[in-house]
């Protein structure tokens, strides 16, 4: 079983959210994802002040196998990317959850978080889909 | 986590015990990686990698007609290699209109015996076509599910396969690249040993009877020859200029315009092979495409069916690509019109992209040539 920390927030599409002090967003892809993807060799980001309706598309990383779109988790504006990655993309193998973060949102409506699922819920997408 | 309706290899415990994240390759349950794609790419271009590929189908014809019946069935020529014990050729077989139906290596075994290794994916279409090819050919053909087949690649890898399988393997270290010999034909100890491979490096593909096979990659793996998934076997022909199958060119391709040029031999004016007819047809006609190797010069990832932009040209598409571990950069292949120059776009998400159009193959035997 994938490792899905208990304070975060998740989408089906296999993004996880971290709600941060200030009421934005920070968004990347869960453990689960980038083991199925395999080795990342490139990501495009959004750009600071991008806005983005809920499950929008609005970055793709790709691994050696194949390309994979980011979905927007809820309505918002992109408040910050991590530039790290387009150097080093394998940091979302290496930490999917801290150095492989990919953007910051300031949500729309505050209360769109709540639409998320918490990681019971991902967990059992996760093993609904391993069999 | 087991998958009933996948086929399995003799080695599929073995690479569950080794930890292969295993996925379903065309109706087989095979290893894509161990662990990382690209460390095992770095260690077959470094050291020795080994691979599972018993899901390919090995054929046996035997028959005084064979070399009859290959001489039509095949582009490229048998005579090449028909009666020359051990020796390996390269060919595509043709529809008659020219496309291909599958890319194969056949090894000359006997004078009366040739071996041909076949594409998993196409297995059924292959051995439908080869057989209503006999018509009254004296040839016996015999699909050979009772063997396995590993390849051992990289620059230590027959020196390893060597230390790994000693006797077993006797005499393999006096092989020439595209030679083989076979061991003790007919027993549970029958190895066949054929320095061929799929990587741009040297190295063995080594076929056993299938109960054989697990003890053979453990004896390997304990020599330090690293398992290696499918994914960087990918990455590692791509590098190496080598096509693949149903990516590259399919019955709709002409091998003209695949970069298979070299592997049709129309030398023989008498030698009437499936598709001749309509090859010289196209050349008299002229090519319109030309099969390249592409570069891209900044950053993001080239795929295959990407559109690529030729100035005062038709648009061109890629058949295959991925990203180089060796050269760090996005490589692929294309067919393109034959005006393209040194340069051209390539259409990722909308945006046109610089790329180097180049000779292939992009490195070979560890250096990078492109």
């Amino acid at each position: 079983m994938s490792d899905i920390p208990q304070e975060l927030k998740y989408t089906k599409s296999h993004e996880w959210i971290r709600i941060e002090g200030d009421g934005t967003l920070t968004v990347g892809i869960t453990e689960h994802a980038q083991g199925l993807l395999g080795d990342m060799v490139f990501v495009e980001l959004p750009d600071v002040g991008d806005e983005f309706e809920a499950e929008q598309d609005c970055a793709v990383v790709e691994s050696v196998k194949a390309a994979s779109d980011i979905y927007c988790p809820i309505e918002g504006e992109v408040t910050a990317v991590n530039e790290e990655l387009e150097d080093a993309p394998e940091l979302i193998n290496v930490n999917a959850y801290h150095e492989g973060w990919l953007f910051r949102i300031q949500p729309g409506k505050a209360d769109d978080v709540d639409s998320l699922m918490n990681a019971e819920d991902y967990a059992a997408l996760v093993e609904s889909e391993q069999h | 986590m087991t998958n009933a309706t996948l086929k399995e290899t003799p080695l599929f415990q073995a690479h569950q015990q080794m930890g292969a994240k295993l996925v379903d390759f065309g109706g087989w349950n095979m290893p894509i990686h161990y662990g990382s794609q690209i460390d095992e790419h770095h260690q077959v271009r470094n050291d020795a990698g080994m691979f599972d590929v018993c899901h390919m189908t090995i054929v046996d014809l035997r028959g005084c007609e064979v070399v009859d019946y290959l001489s039509k069935l095949l582009a490229n020529d048998v005579a090449k290699v028909a009666g020359k014990s051990g020796k390996a050729l390269y060919s595509c077989m043709l529809n008659n209109d020219g496309g291909v139906i599958d890319d194969l290596i056949i090894y000359s075994m006997e004078p009366a015996w040739i071996r041909v290794i076949v594409n998993s994916a196409t297995r059924e279409k292959d051995l439908a076509w080869m057989r209503s090819q006999l018509g009254n050919s004296a040839v016996d053909l015999t699909e050979r599910d009772d063997l396995a087949m590993i390849a051992v690649q990289g620059p230590n890898a027959r020196e390893l396969a060597g230390k790994a399988l000693g006797a077993q393997i006797a005499g393999a270290e006096e092989l020439k690249p595209f030679n083989a010999l076979l061991l003790n034909s007919g027993a549970d100890s029958e190895r066949f040993v054929a320095r061929t491979g799929y990587t741009g490096e040297d190295g063995y593909e080594i076929v056993c009877p299938n109960a054989q096979a697990e003890q053979v990659w453990i004896q390997l793996a304990d020599a330090g020859v690293k398992p290696c998934g499918l994914g960087s076997r990918d990455t590692l022909r791509l590098e190496a200029g080598m096509n693949l199958y149903g990516s590259d060119m399919d019955q709709s391709q002409s091998p003209l315009e695949s970069g298979l040029s070299w592997t049709v031999d129309f030398s023989n004016e008498n030698r009437q092979f499936n598709g001749r007819a309509a090859l010289e047809k196209q050349k008299q006609q002229g090519l319109k495409y030309k099969f390249v190797g592409l570069v891209l010069n900044g950053k993001g990832v080239l795929r295959a069916h990407q559109k690529v932009v030729v100035d005062g040209a038709p648009d061109g598409e890629l058949t295959s690509g991925s990203f180089s571990p060796t050269m760090q950069k996005a490589i692929g292949f294309a067919r393109v019109p034959v005006a393209t120059g040194t340069t051209c776009k390539v259409e990722i998400r909308n945006k046109q992209l610089d790329a180097s159009v180049v000779k292939l193959p992009f490195v070979r035997q560890g250096k990078v040539l492109a």
